[in-house]
């Protein structure tokens, strides 16, 4: 009988494309991928090098050059006050990708979290995180966050405490339909047969397989964020002035659209570039996930 | 098998019930089995008979809804139902380990082999990382995993199923069981890479000395390793005994029926035709009186109505629940179908 036991013919290595994603990063992925990183590449290296690249400061008046047109000099114009929009649109994007991040990854590990012990739980306690997360999810969001700023004064502070108290419901409850597909899975049958602690089951065997899917949908969230961020700006609950942020920039702009475009416009395009870097990349990882899964 | 030293499991009268919305489910009904130290031990039945809820119930592993209601499980002279949730982790960790049917997903894809080895032996055995590191190794090796040393930083999905099943081995054997469950450990594989597996159980009985509870539908895969074997239908164990005593000399219709359907080479081109057993299995909502295969039995008779199903003594180790014994006639030394030394 032992004779049988002759270990067959191991094939060779599979995978030399997963090798090679495994130590590259981003090149395994799909090309909108790479390109949507790109974007927000340069988008957070401008923002994070603002005061480096800046060619003006953020509230450098000038009431010589004001609404001059954009020009090597003021590569985005100038407005009013002869301010630099290109510098202020720095700063703007240096506060506003800092807010996103924080209002975005923050709440994700607590969602992912929450949602993981519910679903690998089930029973009254899932029922009730379940039930809270509907709540959450079904109250409309800007006005929650609106809300928390009429308490906390205008300023980032209502969006920093405003957003994550809503947002992390939705990584719960991704999280948690997640769990309960996993958690029949063998491989966390085996945790319990191999004697691990739920904590270590969870922790460590379900959640790094949760996380793929809602870093992806946290690529959508920044976009979300980011234009909740312009909203309120605009509707001039943000960051006060002078301190610019997208939206304000943009609502500056708003009145003197047909004369000086240049002032709302292109500020506004940079929200559309965040977005659509967002999106490929998001939508690039999820089509990397899929092809993976049928691999 | 001339001395017969303590049995390192007994399961007795063991119940599993679930609660269904069309009420209660009994799954497993009074079922009972032993094994020794270094025996492979068979559980063959068809499918819904029980046998993986009743191997699954010796690390309480019963998936929910399902209830142990009844019975007594004693693993080493330990009570396994009265342990505490902490003595049990320390069962599953230390004394007993698990495999089974699907290699292809039980472990888990975003970890390394080596490094899901690692951890059992660094949480299970407290071993420091250079040392579980090495162990791993060479418990890879030891289940036959060529080049250990590169192999263990391949993802899951790099390996084919069979060797994933001896990954599994390895990390249910990693921390020295004395027991190893497995459930249809080779259903999903291929018969080449099925017999290096049953070939790698027996190595490790025989190195390690490692018992073996060996689920399977497949009688073959079960002669092929097994000192003795228990058959299961509708909950309840019908027959149990030698491997040997059981294929020359089954005494029980249901175990009859079922070496009678496993096909055979020789049949191979000739135009003729396995018998099946007429009939479905019990639907386990059903509330039996008397034996439970009577309604699919050639020789079912008035009297197995009042059946017991308790395990009857044929001859030494070899037991049967039916009393009208069919085939009491056949001359044990005559064996029972030509062809047995499979």
């Amino acid at each position: 009988m032992s004779a049988v036991d002759t270990l067959g013919q191991q094939p060779p290595l599979v995978g030399t494309t997963e090798r090679r994603r495994r130590a590259g990063g981003l090149r395994g992925l799909p090309l909108q991928a790479k390109i949507g990183a790109g974007i927000l590449a340069v988008l957070f290296l401008a923002g994070l090098l603002a005061p480096l690249i800046a060619p003006y400061g953020q509230n450098e008046l000038d009431f010589t050059h004001v609404y001059n047109s954009p020009s090597l000099s003021h590569l985005m114009g100038t407005d009013g006050t002869g301010r630099d929009v290109f510098s202020r649109t720095l700063y703007a994007l240096r506060l506003d990708l800092l807010i996103v991040v924080l209002v975005t990854y923050v709440p994700l590990p607590i969602g992912v979290l929450v949602g993981a012990v519910a679903g690998y739980f089930g029973g009254a306690f899932d029922a009730i995180i379940s039930r809270i997360t509907d709540t959450m999810i079904a109250f409309p969001f800007i006005v929650l966050v609106i809300a928390v700023i009429s308490i906390v004064g205008p300023g980032v502070k209502g969006v920093l405490i405003g957003v994550p108290i809503v947002a992390w419901a939705l990584y719960a409850r991704l999280a948690r339909s997640e769990m309960l597909v996993l958690r029949e899975q063998p491989f966390m049958l085996a945790t319990s047969a191999l004697g691990y602690s739920r904590r270590r089951a969870i922790l460590r065997h379900a959640v790094p397989n949760l996380m793929r899917s809602s870093l992806i949908y946290s690529t959508l969230d920044m976009v979300v964020n980011i234009l909740l961020l312009a909203s309120l700006a605009y509707l001039g609950l943000g960051a006060q002035p002078p301190n610019a942020e997208l939206g304000s920039i943009i609502a500056d702009g708003q009145s003197t659209l047909l004369t000086a475009w240049w002032v709302a416009t292109l500020p506004g395009l940079v929200v559309v570039l965040f977005g659509v870097g967002a999106g490929l990349l998001g939508d690039g990882l999820s089509d990397g996930q899929l092809r993976g899964r049928v691999q | 098998m001339t001395v017969a030293p303590k049995p390192l499991l007994t399961i007795e009268g063991l119940r599993v019930e679930f609660d269904s919305p069309d009420g209660r489910v009994v799954a497993v009904r009074d079922a009972g089995l032993s094994i020794r130290p270094g025996e492979i031990v068979g559980l063959i039945g068809e499918s819904g008979s029980g046998k993986t809820l009743t191997c699954r119930s010796v690390i309480r592993l019963v998936p929910w809804p399902g209830n142990i209601t009844a019975g007594q499980i004693e693993f080493d002279g330990r009570d396994v139902l009265g342990m505490k949730p902490k003595e049990l982790r320390d069962l599953r960790a230390h004394d007993v380990g698990m495999i089974y049917q699907d290699p292809f997903s039980s472990l888990n894809p975003v970890f390394r082999i080596g490094d899901q080895v690692t951890e059992t032996l660094r949480v299970n055995l407290g071993l420091g990382r250079s040392e579980a590191r090495a162990r791993a190794l060479e418990l890879l090796g030891d289940v036959g995993i060529r080049d250990a040393e590169r192999r263990a930083l391949s993802y899951p999905h790099e390996f084919s199923g069979g060797m994933r099943q001896r990954v599994m081995i390895a990390l249910a054997t990693a921390s020295e069981p004395r027991l190893l469950l497995a459930d249809e450990p080779t259903t999903a594989l291929d018969v080449t890479t099925q017999a290096q597996i049953l070939a790698l159980l027996m190595r490790l009985r025989e190195e390690r000395n490692i018992a073996v509870l060996l689920v399977s539908h497949d009688f073959g895969v079960i002669a092929q390793v097994c000192d003795r074997v228990a058959v299961m239908y509708g909950g309840h164990i019908v027959e149990s005994g030698p491997i040997e005593a059981l294929y020359n000399n089954a005494q029980h219709p249901y175990t009859r029926a079922l070496l009678d359907s496993v096909p055979q080479l020789e049949s191979a081109g000739r135009v003729t035709r396995k018998p099946v057993i007429p009939g479905t299995p019990p639907e386990p909502t059903e509330s039996l009186t008397g034996c439970v295969f009577k309604a699919r039995c050639r020789h079912a008779q008035p009297s197995c109505d009042l059946v017991s199903m308790e395990l009857e003594p044929v001859s030494s180790g070899h037991d049967t629940a039916c009393p009208v014994r069919p085939f009491a006639a056949t001359d044990p030394a005559q064996p029972a179908r030509a062809g047995a030394e499979a």
